[in-house]
């Protein structure tokens, strides 16, 4: 799976993009930030107040409940800003 | 039409190109986007725009069907830009054109209230105390709720 992080999520975890293997036990948005958290220091800080992180998996928003597959891309960021 | 490009635009080639050879329009709006120099008290320099390229023109593109299918435009037009920008500078622009002013004015409206709480564009100010991401404000998205209901996302 692919993941995509951008603006403060991005400066925060520390790299724009990663690739990762998704583990058994993940089966949707809210088990894949979970298990993101427990990843590093560094992605548990950026993923610490959920309210500021928006998720869009195959570049369309999605809820905590929605879910997630191997070969998903899976983009993390705050509210846009655009405009 | 939607284009997202690190190059400046042109306001008046764009709305020239946007109504060539239709005379059935009468009437043609436009929103432009410009980079304020003072972000609260603090003075900005620069703002840097990031995007998520793919995402970003797939939202847009979502936005100016829905615009479509709400009123009988004739053309519509999106411009956004990203990378470093200074005061002053565009940043985005929304032109639409129909046969009568009403609609290509609230559709202009209802796209650049839809494209600042949708697109994924992000902005970093630089400002005297450093370079900060700016945040989100709760009137953009009264802003876009005002055109609710019925976009899906």
């Amino acid at each position: 799976m692919k993941l995509l992080y951008f603006a403060w999520l991005r400066t925060r975890v520390g790299c724009a993009e990663e690739e990762v293997a998704l583990p058994p036990q993940v089966h949707d948005v809210a088990g894949l930030l979970d298990w993101l958290r427990a990843r590093s220091d560094r992605h548990a800080e950026a993923l610490r107040n959920l309210g500021l992180v928006r998720v869009a998996v195959n570049q369309d928003y999605v809820g905590l409940t929605h879910p997630v597959r191997e070969g998903d891309e899976v983009a993390l960021f705050p509210p846009v800003t655009g405009g | 039409m939607i284009r997202v490009q690190r190059e400046d635009f042109d306001v008046g080639a764009e709305l020239e190109r946007l109504t060539a050879g239709n005379h059935r329009i009468g009437g043609v709006a436009s929103f432009i986007g410009l980079v304020r120099d003072m972000a609260g008290r603090d003075r900005v320099s620069a703002l840097t725009l990031e995007h998520y390229p793919g995402m970003t023109e797939r939202k847009l593109a979502e936005i100016e069907a829905e615009a479509h299918r709400r009123w009988p435009l004739d053309a519509a037009l999106v411009i956004h830009r990203y990378g470093r920008l200074e005061p002053g500078d565009q940043i985005v622009l929304v032109a639409t054109a129909s046969p009568h002013r009403e609609a290509a004015l609230a559709a202009c409206h209802f796209l650049i209230d839809w494209l600042k709480t949708e697109a994924p564009f992000w902005k970093s100010e630089s400002t005297p105390a450093g370079e900060r991401w700016v945040e989100a404000r709760a009137e953009d998205d009264a802003a876009q709720e005002r055109w609710t209901p019925s976009l899906e996302v």
